[in-house]
Order: C-alpha cells, then sequence, then structure tokens
C-alpha cells in the first residue's frame, strides 16, 4: 500500500482492507508511539467536519507527526479562485501525505491524479468515505469477532447515505446478509443492490425497523434528512417510524450492536446510551486507530 | 451493386474526388461529429449536409472530408453522437471501403457528466468515461462514479 492513494474502498482489495484492520488492532493497543516523527501531513478540509478531521490530526499527531492545512476554505487562496489543481501541487510541496474532504464528487480522484504525494480521501460530495468504511468493518470485526456470515440491519437513509453505500460493498466481500429498512423514497439505489446480486448474496428489504431487531447482529443506523423528501408530508409520515428507542432492543440477540456513522440527531434515542448494545462513540474511537494503520501503511512506515 | 453507391446519382451533396465520407449521422447531431472530430480548424475542404432524406433513417446528415483518412481509435469518438454512421472511403470518386463505427470502452473529454455534482462540471478538467454498457450505452465517470445514461448524454 506503500506510496498509494485511497480513494475509494475497492482501490485496496480485501487483502490490504485486512492488513489494515490487523494493524488498527496493533496501534488500539499502543496508540501514542513516535513512528511519524519528521512526517507532515497535510489535512485539506474544503468542506467542515468534526469527527474525521479531529481522528485524523490525533492518529498523526499521537504517532509523532506535524499536521498543517485548513479547516475551511475562508482564509485560503481558494477565495481568490484557485483552481483545485494549483492547491493541490502546491501542497504536495510541502507534505508527504495528503487528507482532504471536498464537497465536489470525483475532487479526490482528480487530486490523486495531479499530487506528487498520496491522496486519502475523507469524504468527496456524495461518492465515497472509504476510511469512514474502515472504521465500520473494523468496529464490525471487534463486535463480533468476524466480519462473516453477520446479519446487518442498515437503517434510514439508504439511498444518498455514502457510508452505507461503500460498508454495503466492502461486506459484500464477506458472506453477510443484508437487512434494508428505509421509507420507499429513500430505499438504496439498484446500482448498491447490483453488487449484492453479483456476489449470490441475500438482501432483504423492510419499511419497519422492529423486524430486523430480533435477527440483527448489527444495526446500521442513519439520519433522514428532511431536505431529501419533494414532499415535505412524506417526511412527516416517516420521520418517526426510524428512531430507535432502548425499550425497542428487547428481545433482540446478545450480540446485537447499534453503529451509527454520527452525528445523530434524534434517530437513537439517548436512552440507548447507556446500553451496553450501544457502540456508536467506540466506532468513533476506532477510527483513530484505523487512520493510524492507513497513514503509516501508505507512507510506509509499518 | 456498385451503381447503387454511385455517388454521383445517389448523394447530394457534391461527390468527392479523393477522402472519407459519414454518412448516416442523425440530422441533429452533425455539428457536434464536426466538432468532435475538429473539422472546425481543418483546411482541406469540407462538405456537409443535413436534414437530408434517408430511407432509413427518414432524415439524416452527412460529412465530407476532402484528403483526410481517419484511424479507428478517431472515427469511434463519434460513436456516441453517430451510433448509426457509416464511414465510406473514396479514392479517385470510387468507394474503396466502408465500415461502421463501433462504440470505444473509454470516452475521453467529449460527454459532459451527468451529475451536476462532480468535480469535472466545476473545475478544467477533461471528462473520462468507462463504458459500462454498449447496449443501451451507460457511461460511468472516472471520477465521481455516477453513470450517465444513453438519454442524459450531452456533449461538452
Amino acid at each position: 500500500m506503500k506510496n498509494r492513494s485511497l480513494i475509494s474502498i475497492n482501490d485496496f482489495s480485501k487483502e490490504e482492507q485486512l492488513k489494515i484492520l490487523d494493524l488498527a488492532e496493533e496501534f488500539e493497543k499502543q496508540p501514542t508511539q513516535k513512528i511519524l516523527e519528521g512526517y507532515v501531513a497535510a489535512t485539506l478540509f474544503f468542506e467542515p467536519s468534526t469527527r474525521t478531521r479531529l481522528s485524523f490530526e490525533t492518529a498523526v499527531n499521537r504517532l509523532g507527526g506535524r499536521i498543517i492545512g485548513f479547516s475551511d476554505t475562508s482564509s485560503t487562496s481558494v477565495q481568490k479562485g484557485e483552481s483545485l489543481k494549483d492547491t493541490i501541487i502546491m501542497v504536495s510541496n510541502y507534505s508527504d501525505i495528503i487528507i482532504m474532504r471536498h464537497p465536489k464528487a470525483g475532487s479526490a480522484r482528480y487530486a490523486s491524479e495531479v499530487a506528487t504525494v498520496p491522496i486519502i480521501n475523507a469524504g468527496d460530495g456524495a461518492n465515497q468515505h472509504p476510511t469512514q468504511c474502515l472504521l465500520d468493518m473494523y468496529s464490525i470485526r471487534k463486535t463480533q469477532g468476524t466480519l462473516d456470515n453477520l446479519d446487518i440491519a442498515f437503517v434510514g437513509d439508504l439511498k444518498y447515505g455514502r457510508t452505507v453505500h461503500s460498508l454495503v460493498m466492502a461486506l459484500t466481500n464477506f458472506n453477510c446478509r443484508f437487512h434494508l429498512v428505509s421509507p420507499q423514497e429513500l430505499k438504496l439505489p439498484s446500482v448498491v443492490k447490483m453488487h449484492i446480486k453479483d456476489k449470490n448474496l441475500e438482501y432483504y428489504q423492510y419499511t419497519d425497523l422492529q423486524e430486523v431487531l430480533p435477527i440483527a447482529d448489527v444495526c446500521y443506523m442513519t439520519r433522514i434528512q428532511k431536505e431529501r423528501f419533494s414532499d415535505p408530508i412524506e417526511y412527516e409520515k416517516v420521520k418517526n417510524a426510524y428512531i430507535l428507542k432502548n425499550s425497542m432492543l428487547k428481545g433482540s440477540k446478545d450480540n446485537l450492536r447499534i453503529l451509527h456513522p454520527l452525528p445523530r440527531v434524534n434517530e437513537i434515542s439517548e436512552d440507548i446510551d447507556d446500553n451496553p448494545k450501544a457502540y456508536y462513540f467506540q466506532q468513533a474511537l476506532n477510527g483513530v486507530y484505523v487512520r493510524q494503520a492507513l497513514v503509516t501503511s501508505i507512507l510506509g512506515v509499518k | 451493386m456498385t451503381n447503387q453507391f454511385d455517388p454521383r446519382k445517389e448523394l447530394k451533396v457534391n461527390a468527392i474526388e479523393n477522402g472519407t465520407v459519414i454518412d448516416h449521422i442523425p440530422a441533429q447531431n452533425v455539428f457536434q461529429v464536426i466538432k468532435i472530430l475538429g473539422l472546425e480548424g481543418f483546411d482541406n475542404q469540407i462538405l456537409f449536409g443535413t436534414n437530408l432524406d434517408s430511407y432509413k433513417f427518414g432524415k439524416k446528415g452527412i460529412i465530407k472530408v476532402s484528403n483526410r483518412f481517419f484511424a479507428p481509435d478517431e472515427i469511434n469518438k463519434i460513436a456516441l453522437a453517430a451510433p448509426s454512421a457509416t464511414l465510406i472511403v473514396i479514392r479517385d470518386y470510387q468507394i474503396v471501403e466502408k465500415t461502421t463505427v463501433t462504440i470505444p470502452d473509454q470516452i475521453l473529454n467529449i460527454v459532459k457528466c451527468f451529475n451536476p455534482n462532480c468535480i469535472t462540471n466545476h473545475e478544467n478538467i477533461p471528462t473520462k468515461f468507462t463504458v459500462v454498457s454498449k447496449e443501451d450505452i451507460k457511461l460511468r465517470c472516472h471520477y465521481c462514479e455516477k453513470i450517465t445514461s444513453k438519454d442524459d448524454i450531452s456533449f461538452r
């Protein structure tokens, strides 16, 4: 993986993805090591983010590397009309690796073609978010002990949620069954379902969240955004149907874990936070280890 | 058979001595084909006609370029704008070769990405598509990974 960019989860093979997860386990045991001393990582956030940027910066800082970059474009030459190409080439001169988030789809792929250093895509519009995918895989493997033969429920906005698309695609390499719970308007796109069919795996579609809770090993919640609905009445009809409450977890499997890419608004009721089945905050922490594994692999330090 | 294709009898646009005739272009795409082939900056004689009656298509367009012969790679670029096009090589007023176009595996810098949020629609970047289906024409953008389908294709 040395010197390779990670733009889309499919850029890394199943074996390479598992290698990252194994390495992340090592970093979880020992997250502070001075192995990136002398390295400079650039975090270019053309669009705001809390978790992704902070966890990347924590990952690098704990390993002794230095960070340059920006968390919004207001104080940069982008405001003066600098092209993405120029910004990336210039930052390539100053850093050993670039971690970028950008509002436009495809921006990270393009950046990887003009940069002289590797790029890690930290989200390009509605397209890809591969490091979220890896940390989701890490969280599933850690809580279930395996990625194979699991019943995974995806709940909420399955149409626009880029983390759902990447994770479904990645999990098709591991004999999982997919339980897809969403309002009619926000069903998983057929392009993504094709990937499941291509691997001869099973998927089931539901509109009722309660149906999947007794069978799921993992319940991956997402936020339903009002602006996704063409008809506001439709939103009002479904908005409360996909809120997970503690009382609904009665009868669920002991090994069930609730995941969420965060930010959460109201789709997971706060009374679940203290339930041992709630895993979303630990999931966000796992992002640090996975990103440490990724950065050190790409820089060739590990 | 040869008489049927006699250019002096069949074609409303004047015959050429040597060069290439691109026939059966959809009438509305003639100017697009001229653009894709870069004929606007070409010095030789070019004749073209559009909205001509066609037995097969109703209306069609035709382009005749003197003293210019196209490599398959070059001509296949027009396949999306004119999938039904016939390519006729003329030497000394005679047809020496007649072929059709085929859709290439990659489409470079001709088509606009359908996704309004794609980076290629916001920065000065050549577009690049992989043809994922040649039958019903589906192009996957190399950058945003979205599919542009036949009905959504527009040219840059």
